[in-house]
């Protein structure tokens, strides 16, 4: 089984123009397979473009296709309306791979899909996307690295160390149920938790890799869930152990977080609640190999 | 982005958030100006962008105009922290019957945001908390609902603000979360917000930080980015559009994506090198980005060799080889360049390289293997890389 996505999986891309990003990788993810059944642009109803039909509203596109998710790449100032359009449509859920949306925006979507949607699930923003090998592919991940049929669950903060990570295990023989990028921005719309939950529940993720990074408290919060609610193993990586922390935090930020936020206090939080923790990306590969032939 | 105090008072002051009578001065007679409008006694306040101003003689009480001629020469040039004093703000000094201390920040976390209030303001909050974490009245605001007034009043009652404080600190809190919503703000700070013998309140300081991100609806932040304080190297690579933080070792490090950025400085450490630099590329870097890139690694001369490690999502391998390519015809690059690329059309990528390889232009297809290489490159001791803590 996969998490949040699978083969039923029917995509609308929102926003499409012939020169957008959302164009470029919905086709990439529909040669992978992704049911990607339309398109929206409020100029372009009508139109057909590289065989998707395009409609004026997202509630157009769901009353005619039966699209359950959504592909976001759109500009940060049109973002947050277009994640809102989609939920008010009916979307379960939706990717959003917009970088740079203002934090005010993104505090205020999140709080507003929690209490008007709560259905509705949304991936990022600023994230990769997610992988199902095999089945759906939905963001900008290169579907190539992925390995389908295998017993491992990955969920990662940084997108560019997902697709390293993805790519390890796929390098070492080791198949994924479903790949997650949750994106690094301050409020993401799916946490950890909500992917080690989903994991823990899915009968074929046998195990779970969690990468990580400094900054926040995101991977502490998760180290709490991990102690008390995970039966299955998890190994983790936290990105950042030697670099310095890329960006200061106020005053008031810095007592929020305390002594969280260190790649150690991290690692400390996360070895404490029984995961295992790499000390690099290829490291955390080698470690989820021995955890996978212990499986049995 | 970051202001200095007189900018942040800018800043509140489009809130209604009351402010000492005071003005900016660059020189000393400016200063002396300033002061004759605001009315003495004076406070002169060097501005730079750390703390510890008044610990190292950068704020000074003034009581005629001969202490401003006096105190503004010996602040302006003053070096804080490597910081040089450049601007003045002088602003009328008042009497100060009690300080206390109020933010908004977003709690990540909670997903909302956080608005703090304490009755000790004036020092250092982290200490406040550390002390005494009972003395911050603390209340998580849903961004739809917003903060109002009977709310704020609530605030201020629990931090134990003295009664004839407390309508004038709910009116500020209120103009103050405004300033922090529609005002783009990660974080706005009054410290000390005081009150006076007449039980007037206003803020005698102002810290702010702006959301980057933005940016794009502010273009009245045009004039806080042209005096903002940065090390040369840092604006170079932010003018091109690059993250970069200068670090102390000899490996040049370019990657895509902050988090593989990070990771690949973790890596070349543990395989014996030292990272020179971290710098991302970002998502979605064409040609002009990567060669900007180069270029930027290229003026410190400390690197001895360049790794550039690439994991294609939104970033095409074919754009980042042919910057790669563009960069090498354009800019005498002086350490040899050692390269990972993988993801989004990472074949297209490596056949252009393959094109160009040299002793000069090295491609490895492991990012641990290209970690050895540019630290053997570099003159390093290669070392295995640690696999668990």
């Amino acid at each position: 089984m996969s998490i949040f996505v699978d083969d039923k999986t029917k995509v609308v891309i929102q926003g499409v123009s012939p020169t957008g990003q959302g164009l470029y990788h919905g086709l990439r993810n529909r040669s992978y397979g992704t049911q990607v059944v339309a398109g929206t642009n409020p100029k372009r109803g009508g139109e057909v473009i590289e065989d998707i039909p395009v409609y004026a509203s997202v509630k157009e596109a769901v009353q005619a296709t039966g699209a359950t998710a959504s592909f976001i790449a759109v500009p940060p100032g049109g973002a947050p309306g277009a994640i809102l359009e989609a939920a008010e449509a009916g979307i379960a859920f939706i990717v959003c791979i917009t970088e740079f949306i203002p934090a005010q925006d993104e505090a205020r979507v999140y709080n507003v899909l929690r209490r008007d949607f709560p259905q509705t699930r949304l991936l990022g923003p600023n994230c990769p996307g997610i992988i199902s090998p095999g089945k759906c592919n939905i963001g900008i991940t290169s579907g190539d690295i992925a390995t389908p049929g295998g017993p491992v669950g990955l969920v990662s903060r940084s997108g560019t160390v997902f697709y390293q990570a993805l790519y390890e295990l796929t390098q070492k023989g080791i198949g994924q149920t479903t790949g997650v990028g949750i994106g690094g921005d301050p409020v993401p719309g799916t946490s950890f938790i909500d992917c080690l939950s989903a994991f823990e529940a899915d009968p074929e993720t046998r195990a779970v890799l969690m990468i990580g990074e400094i900054g926040g408290s995101a991977e502490e919060e998760a180290a709490e869930f991990i102690g008390k609610e995970m039966s299955k193993p998890v190994v983790t990586y936290i990105a950042g152990v030697t670099a310095p922390p890329g960006r200061k935090m106020g005053h008031a930020g810095a007592i929020i977080s305390g002594s969280k936020g260190t790649a150690k206090a991290k690692m400390d939080a996360l070895e404490a609640a029984g995961a295992r923790v790499a000390m690099n990306p290829t490291a955390a590969a080698d470690i989820m190999a021995e955890v996978v032939a212990g499986l049995g | 982005m970051d202001l200095f105090e007189y900018q942040g008072k800018q800043y509140f002051a489009r809130w209604d958030i009351p402010v000492s009578a005071g003005g900016v001065a660059d020189t000393v007679d400016e200063a002396m100006k300033v002061a004759e409008s605001a009315g003495y006694p004076v406070v002169v306040k060097a501005q730079v962008q750390v703390g510890g101003r008044g610990k190292a003689g950068g704020i000074k009480l003034a009581a005629d105009a001969d202490e401003v001629r006096r105190h503004a020469g010996a602040i302006l040039g003053l070096d804080i922290k490597g910081h040089t004093v450049r601007r003045l703000w002088v602003e009328h000094a008042s009497d100060i019957s009690k300080e206390y201390y109020a933010s908004f920040t977003l709690d990540r976390a909670a997903k909302k945001h956080l608005g703090m209030v304490s009755a000790q303001g004036g020092v250092e909050i982290e200490e406040v908390a550390e002390k005494d974490p009972t003395a911050i009245a603390r209340l998580h605001i849903d961004p739809v609902d917003g903060l109002d007034l009977a709310a704020a009043t609530r605030l201020v009652e629990e931090a134990n603000l003295d009664p004839e404080a407390r309508a004038g600190a709910a009116d500020i809190l209120v103009k103050l979360y405004r300033c922090f919503v529609e005002g783009d703000a990660d974080l706005v700070e009054i410290n000390p917000l005081i009150l006076t013998p007449e039980g007037k309140v206003h803020a005698l300081d102002a810290k702010v930080t702006l959301d980057d991100s933005a940016a794009f609806r502010h273009p009245e932040w045009d004039e806080f980015r042209g005096l903002e304080e940065m090390d040369p190297r840092d604006r170079l690579a932010r003018d091109k559009g690059l993250q970069y933080v200068g670090l102390d070792g000899f490996v040049g490090i370019i990657a895509n994506g902050a988090g593989l950025a990070m990771s690949t400085c973790d890596v070349v450490e543990q395989v014996g090198g030292k990272p020179a630099n971290f710098l991302d590329i970002g998502g979605g870097a064409n040609a002009e980005v990567m060669a900007n890139a180069l270029e930027v690694i290229n003026t410190d001369e400390k690197v001895k060799s360049i790794f550039i490690n690439i994991f294609g999502g939104i970033t095409r391998g074919e754009e980042v080889a042919n910057g790669i390519v563009a960069a090498l015809g354009r800019v005498d690059i002086k350490a040899p360049i050692v390269i990972r690329l993988d993801g989004t059309n990472a074949d297209e990528g490596r056949r252009i390289l393959s094109e160009h390889e040299s002793d000069r232009l090295v491609s490895v297809p492991t990012m641990l293997g290209a970690a050895r290489k540019a630290t053997e490159l570099a003159g390093g001791t290669v070392r295995e890389a640690q696999v668990s803590r």
